[in-house]
Parts: C-alpha cells; sequence; structure tokens
C-alpha cells in the first residue's frame, strides 16, 4: 500500500513539538536500561494484578495488556480542541436519548428514521417516559477517536453504555510516574488523578429525587470472573465505594438495599457495569442470574439512579453512529467540533451496492460487534476472505456497516530493536453528571503489530501513557 | 462492610489456615513413617492422615494404592482434591482477588506470591521434591500472610472477620490432627503408654512446631496425658483449642461493640470457652478421645453457621 500516514512525532523529517523533549530521552536510553524499565514494568502490572482475560480464547486468564513505554503526546491547543468536541458530543448524545424515551422530536422531524430507533436492537421499551435525574441517560461517554493529520480527528464510535480501560489510564500514568520521575519534571503534564473524584461526584450528582441524605453510591459488576473485574473493583477502592454483586442487592418496598454485616443499607445510585439484559429479570431477561429482580421498578419510581441509564445503548450503535453530527445540529444547534468517518449503511440499497463493489478498499463492521470481533479490513483480506464476508453481508445486510481503510496516525513506540511507527487511536473519558468533565488523558490504544490497524487489546493491542501538555 | 465482602475474609482466612494444616498434616504421615514398623508399615498411618483430614473418600476414587508418593500429591497437589494445599492456596487466593480492596497491598503480595510460587512447584517433577522442604514452604507463606495482615491492616470489622475465620478453622484443625492419633492403631491394648504409642504423640507435637515450647511448658516425659493439655486446654499454646475459641470470643467481642448490638453468635462462643475452662483432660478421656474431638469439630461447625447468619447474610435482624 502507497497510503501515507501521519506520524505524530515526526512529521517530514522535523521533530514536532510536544514530542520534543522525547528524542532525546528515547536516544539516550542504554538497550540495557530499557530491556530492564520494560520489565519493572510489567511486574509492576503483574503485582497490581492489572489483567485482561480475553473472551473466548482461553489461554491465561491473568494475561497482561502489553504497556508501551513510549507516551503519546498531545499539545494544550490539540487538547481544548478536542475536548470542545468531546463534550459537544457527549451534550448532544444525552440529549438524543432523552428525546428518544420521550417525544422523539428528531424522528418526527425526519432526521432519524424511525425504523432505526424503535427497532433497535438496543432500543429499551421499558424504559420509555421515565427522566432519570438531571436528564442524563449516558454519565460516562467514552469516544473512540482517530487521527490522520495535524489538525484531522475522527470519532470511530461511542460508548454510552459502559465503556472500559480507564483503570489504564490511570495505571499507565502511575506506573510511567514511578519509572520515570525525570520526565515530569521536564516536562508539564497536565495530572489525570482526579478521575475518581470526578467519577463519584459525577453519580452523587444524579442521585434520584427520593434520596434526602448523602448519596450511596455502589458499583455493581457481574463478578469476578469478567474480564474487566479489576477496573471494577480498582474504581469502586479509588472512589471509595462498595463494588456489589447482583446478589448483594435487593429490592424491599420503594428501595433498593445491600446486605451488610450490620444489616440492610440503602443504596441510591448504582453504576453498573453489566448490561442491561442483566439489569433486571422481572424486567428484561428471565433467565438472568445476575440482576435484582424488581429494581426497575424502584428505578421507575424515583428511588434509585442507574448508571448508565437502561436504554443507553441506543445512541451509541453504530447504525445510529451516522447520525450524531446531525444530533450536535438538531439538539444544540451548533456545528460538530469532531468529523465521523464517512459510513455507509448495508442495509440501504444504494450504499450496498457501494460497498459491494469496493469491498477490498472497505473495513466493514458488525452493527452491534464490539472488541475489533467479526470485522473485514478489506485491503488486508485474502480474496477468499473477501468473497466469505460478502456473503455473510448479503445474507444479512443490516448488520452490517462499512467505513473507508482510515490512515490512522502513528506514535513512536518501543519494539524489539529499537523505536518504530505504530498505529494508535484514543479514547477519552466524558463524565456527565450535573456540569460535564473531561479529564486531559485518555486511553490510547496501540497496534503493536508491524502495519496493523487493529488496536483492540483482545487482538493484540497494547496501551501507552497519554499525556496532555499542560499550556 | 457488605455481607460478602466479610464472608471472603472469613474464608480467605480458612483456606490459609486449612493449607498449612494440611501440610502439617502430610509431615506428620512423613514422620510417623520413620518409625520401625510396628506391625502394618506405614499403611496405616497413611490412612490416618486420610481419614482425619476427610480425604479419605476422594483419594480412594482416584488411587488404588496407599503409595507415600500418590498421598503426598493428593494432599499437596491435587486440584481434584478441594483440601489440597494447592487448592487451598488458590481458594484462598480467589476470595482476596474479590475482596482487593478490603486488603492491604503488602497482604495481597504475600499472598499472590505464594500462588505463583506454588505454580512453580507444581511443574517440578514430584521425585525432586522434599516433603520436608514443601512443608516449611507452606508455613512460612501462610505466616509471611499473617505477618502482613498483622502488621499494616485496620483493626476494623473485616480484621475480625478475618481473625475469626482462622480461629475457627484452627480450633477445628487442631483437633483433627489430634484425631490422627485415634485412627493409628496400636498393635493390641497392651501397647498404650508404651515407647511407640508416645513416640506417636510426641510426632504429632512436632507436626505442630510445638515440642520444644511444650518441653519449656511441661519438662520431663512427654505424656499423652501433658500433650492433650497442651494442645486443648493450655491457654499460653497459640494452636490450642482453648485458645483458639478464646480468640473467637476476643473478635466477637469486637464486633458486638462496633456495631453496638451483640447476636446468638456471641452466647454461643462465650458457652464453648466456659466448658472449655472448666474441664481437664481426665474428663476428655473419660468422654473418649475421638468423641470429644468429634464433638468439638462439630462445635465449630455450628459457630461457624451461626456467625454466617448472624453476619454474613446482609438480612435485616
Amino acid at each position: 500500500m502507497s497510503t501515507t500516514y501521519f506520524n505524530e512525532m515526526y512529521d517530514r523529517g522535523e521533530i514536532r513539538l510536544p514530542y520534543a523533549n522525547l528524542e532525546t530521552w528515547q536516544r539516550d536510553m542504554p538497550q540495557e536500561l530499557r530491556n530492564l524499565k520494560q520489565a519493572e514494568a510489567e511486574a509492576l502490572f503483574r503485582r497490581i494484578g492489572i489483567t485482561f482475560a480475553v473472551y473466548g480464547e482461553g489461554g491465561d486468564p491473568d494475561r497482561l495488556i502489553p504497556f508501551d513505554m513510549f507516551p503519546r503526546v498531545f499539545t494544550h491547543g490539540e487538547w481544548t480542541r478536542l475536548e470542545r468536541g468531546i463534550k459537544q458530543r457527549a451534550r448532544a448524545l444525552n440529549a438524543f436519548l432523552c428525546d428518544v424515551y420521550n417525544r422523539g422530536e428528531i424522528v418526527r422531524a425526519g432526521k432519524i428514521p424511525a425504523r432505526l430507533v424503535y427497532q433497535n436492537e438496543a432500543f429499551e421499551k421499558a424504559v420509555c417516559g421515565i427522566k432519570p435525574s438531571k436528564n442524563v441517560y449516558s454519565h460516562i461517554v467514552g469516544i473512540d477517536l482517530v487521527r490522520t493529520g495535524p489538525d484531522e480527528f475522527f470519532v470511530l464510535e461511542d460508548n454510552c453504555r459502559t465503556p472500559s480501560g480507564v483503570s489504564y489510564m490511570l495505571e499507565n500514568r502511575e506506573i510511567m510516574m514511578r519509572m520515570f520521575p525525570d520526565l515530569f519534571r521536564g516536562n508539564r503534564i497536565a495530572p489525570v488523578e482526579r478521575y475518581p473524584d470526578l467519577l463519584r461526584k459525577t453519580l452523587a450528582s444524579v442521585a434520584p429525587p427520593k434520596c434526602d441524605s448523602d448519596p450511596t453510591v455502589v458499583i455493581l459488576t457481574p463478578g469476578h470472573f469478567n474480564s474487566a473485574y479489576y477496573e471494577h473493583s480498582f474504581l469502586a477502592d479509588l472512589m471509595g465505594v462498595e463494588l456489589v454483586e447482583g446478589a448483594d442487592l435487593y429490592v424491599e418496598g420503594d428501595f433498593c438495599w445491600m446486605r451488610t454485616t450490620q444489616g440492610p443499607k440503602k443504596v441510591d445510585v448504582i453504576y453498573r457495569r453489566i448490561d442491561d439484559a442483566f439489569i433486571d429479570p422481572l424486567c428484561f431477561r428471565p433467565d438472568s442470574m445476575l440482576g435484582i429482580p424488581g429494581l426497575m421498578n424502584v428505578y421507575r419510581s424515583g428511588g434509585v439512579q442507574i448508571c448508565s441509564a437502561p436504554g443507553a445503548g441506543v445512541a451509541d450503535d453504530k447504525a445510529i453512529y451516522t447520525f450524531v453530527p446531525e444530533m450536535v445540529r438538531f439538539y444544540l444547534g451548533e456545528e460538530p467540533i469532531l468529523q465521523n468517518v464517512p459510513t455507509w449503511q448495508c442495509a440501504i440499497p444504494e450504499d450496498f451496492a457501494y460497498v459491494m463493489a469496493n469491498l477490498d478498499e472497505l473495513v466493514v463492521k458488525e452493527v452491534h460487534g464490539s472488541g475489533g470481533y467479526g470485522m473485514l479490513i478489506g485491503p488486508r483480506a485474502s480474496k477468499g476472505e473477501l468473497e466469505a464476508f460478502a456473503h455473510k453481508i448479503r445474507e444479512r445486510p443490516e448488520n452490517y456497516i462499512a467505513q473507508p481503510t482510515l490512515a490512522l496516525s502513528t506514535c513512536p513506540t518501543f519494539v524489539k530493536d529499537g523505536v518504530a511507527p505504530r498505529h494508535v487511536d484514543l479514547r477519552p473519558y466524558c463524565l456527565v453528571g450535573d456540569t460535564i468533565e473531561l479529564v486531559p488523558g485518555g486511553l490510547t490504544r496501540v497496534a503493536l503489530t508491524e502495519g496493523s490497524l487493529v488496536v483492540n487489546s483482545s487482538q493484540g493491542g497494547g496501551v501507552k501513557d497519554t499525556w496532555v501538555l499542560a499550556e | 462492610m457488605l455481607s460478602r465482602t466479610a464472608e471472603n475474609l472469613y474464608w480467605m482466612a480458612r483456606y490459609l489456615e486449612r493449607a498449612e494444616t494440611m501440610a502439617r498434616l502430610v509431615e506428620l504421615g512423613t514422620r510417623m513413617r520413620l518409625m520401625p514398623d510396628a506391625v502394618d508399615g506405614y499403611r496405616n498411618e497413611w490412612d490416618s492422615i486420610l481419614q482425619a483430614s476427610g480425604t479419605a473418600d476422594g483419594f480412594g476414587r482416584k488411587h488404588k494404592d496407599t503409595v507415600e508418593r500418590n498421598i503426598v500429591s493428593y494432599l499437596f497437589f491435587d486440584h481434584e482434591n478441594p483440601s489440597s494445599v494447592f487448592s487451598c492456596l488458590l481458594q484462598a487466593r480467589e476470595n482476596a482477588r474479590i475482596v482487593r480492596t478490603a486488603l492491604t497491598s503488602p497482604v495481597w503480595d504475600a499472598l499472590n506470591s505464594a500462588y505463583q510460587e506454588m505454580k512453580e512447584y507444581q511443574r517440578r517433577p514430584r521425585s525432586e521434591m522434599d516433603i520436608s522442604e514443601m512443608t516449611e514452604w507452606t508455613t512460612r507463606q501462610t505466616a509471611l500472610v499473617q505477618g502482613a495482615m498483622n502488621a499494616t491492616m485496620l483493626r476494623n470489622d473485616g480484621y475480625d472477620f478475618l481473625n475469626l475465620g482462622y480461629n475457627i478453622e484452627r480450633a477445628d484443625n487442631t483437633a483433627r490432627l489430634l484425631d490422627v492419633k485415634y485412627y493409628v492403631l496400636l498393635p493390641d491394648a497392651g501397647y498404650v503408654g508404651s515407647g511407640l504409642d508416645n513416640y506417636q504423640w510426641t510426632v504429632i507435637l512436632r507436626a505442630m512446631q510445638m515440642h520444644r515450647a511444650f518441653h519449656w511448658a511441661y519438662g520431663g516425659e512427654a505424656t499423652a496425658a501433658k500433650i492433650l493439655d497442651m494442645l486443648v486446654l493450655n491457654r499460653q499454646c497459640p494452636r490450642s483449642i482453648v485458645s483458639s475459641v478464646q480468640g473467637i470470643n476476643d473478635h466477637l467481642d469486637r464486633l458486638a461493640r462496633g456495631y453496638g448490638r451483640s447476636t446468638e453468635a456471641q452466647s454461643r462462643a462465650r458457652m464453648l470457652l466456659a466448658e472449655l475452662m472448666e474441664i481437664r483432660v481426665g474428663n476428655i478421656l473419660e468422654e473418649g478421645l475421638h468423641e470429644f474431638l468429634e464433638r468439638c469439630m462439630r462445635d465449630m461447625a455450628d459457630l461457624g453457621s451461626t456467625v454466617h447468619s448472624c453476619y454474613l447474610r446482609g438480612s435485616a435482624l
């Protein structure tokens, strides 16, 4: 392929400003020291217990996500623009959710096809007409961004349910500060450590109407077999709230209670890290062992706040994604600051024809897929793979969307014999409560295989510390 | 504190104590084997270990022969044996992992390292294993974890549940270790009080690393009565049943003070302690040692379920 990629450190032979100090750091680090530091980082991660179990892959449940020590850097100016764009998008997504579960103005106005909203798998009829406190549905919005040039950023997808990975943002920073304190002395790097406090503040700010004292916040986890369990317990610890499982909670009267050694304690805000389907077996999936029977009744009557609100998933669906810029215009009356990647909906006949004709140049994704599973990268696929995928699309066109293969920017990354460019993306975590907050940073994921564009940790991606330079 | 958190702390401690006891039992079996054969060779000594640890059925299903190598491997490493040292450490670590936030990092570090080392041990060929080394390794690891707890953990309710687990399990386990003696048959009644009989008793002391302490406390010849007194009724002995029951009382009392209410668990524990402080070795032998020990184990099981229903279910009281 002849595509050229934007290198975030070297632009036409020149070192870009944010990386100026890293050039000498990297050059002056002898190989032995580098190996030593890498081993130290790994030992720290393992000791802290940050591991990542990959669904369906078997193998070592204590696998580590590879950590790359070369930081990824944004200037203050770059970040300011991103921040405005991210917050704008988070506001629009929440306005959309509030709208579609109530009057559905955007559908009436003909801006989004009704079918895409109301027949969406993620649309929860059960929550129609319920207004969560402060009208916020998605309290933690993870917006996946890619960069293709100095000023070109695209939103790859939105995560309105329970985006994960924020523990890596915090731990990567912690470990970098521990291993390379001089780097932090020499560069003015905006701190990210406020995140847990902001998260707690955000969750407390959406306490339900019936809560008349200091709200009790809990994190609801599917349990310690879940691949993100470490993150759940990490956040609970940093926020100083209980980490509960479904069986720790029950409903009695108008409230939700948790079982403690001193008897029942009322719970006001549940930051749930489980899917809608598992919240309440009486309302969603009757065969679920994970949920709390009756919880939705308490939610409906204002006895508890569930974060993100059930049904929030309809906003981050890949088919709805196309319409987010429209939402920004419709609800906020602003022009979108962040661009979408052009997207073809295979369900639309013209788009379908285009996708079929250009399959070898496109990336095709499942509408409800995540984690980099079940996707096709046209330019990298063999003829056989292309044909097989074309067949799948023909079978269920509404299940697929296609996007051009983006020229993802690269960031210098430590490889076996030195430093080489590898493709990266970025996931910042925007908090929405009575205010909208964004810590300066996020999770940078890096495709460690040469030439690979897939950064998902389930597909061999790694992570980096992400710096935003102070003004 | 969340009931489930308390429960995990409680079980984590129980599994750690159980791992240690398992290792001590294996040590006990090995030492008894070193004694010149009385009648049946070591067969009945290993049988007695399996009986006392409650693993005889499981072992019987898996192995035909009570060969030392099979037994050691079953009691130390076997995943299918829920009471093997490995299974216990695995369970303890799993419990700890679930409640990571209720533990300090030195405690987690100690436990996690023990688990990682155990995985290493498992890869080594069995023929290279030295049983005493394995026992020492186990007791060292559990001591490291306990040391970390004592040095770094807040003395809050979590600490009390942890220690309840330790003490309930320890009382049960000391009874089990003593019960081995019941299962090791002497050739006939004439051997009671003989050299062989006394040797078997002292081996129990050694396995519990109490033989020196015994000489300091009692002096003279080690007799069954003195050893029983030490391991059941002596309040100075840290592993005696009475000390464990005292520990249970201490921690239940702390909980009652902290929570501002007493439960059935306190009254039950108090009754058990009162009885143990009353009786003498003679009473135990009158009742029958085995019968007495079985009663102790039953009492601990009952107390365990009372603690569970009073604190770990989270229901209104």
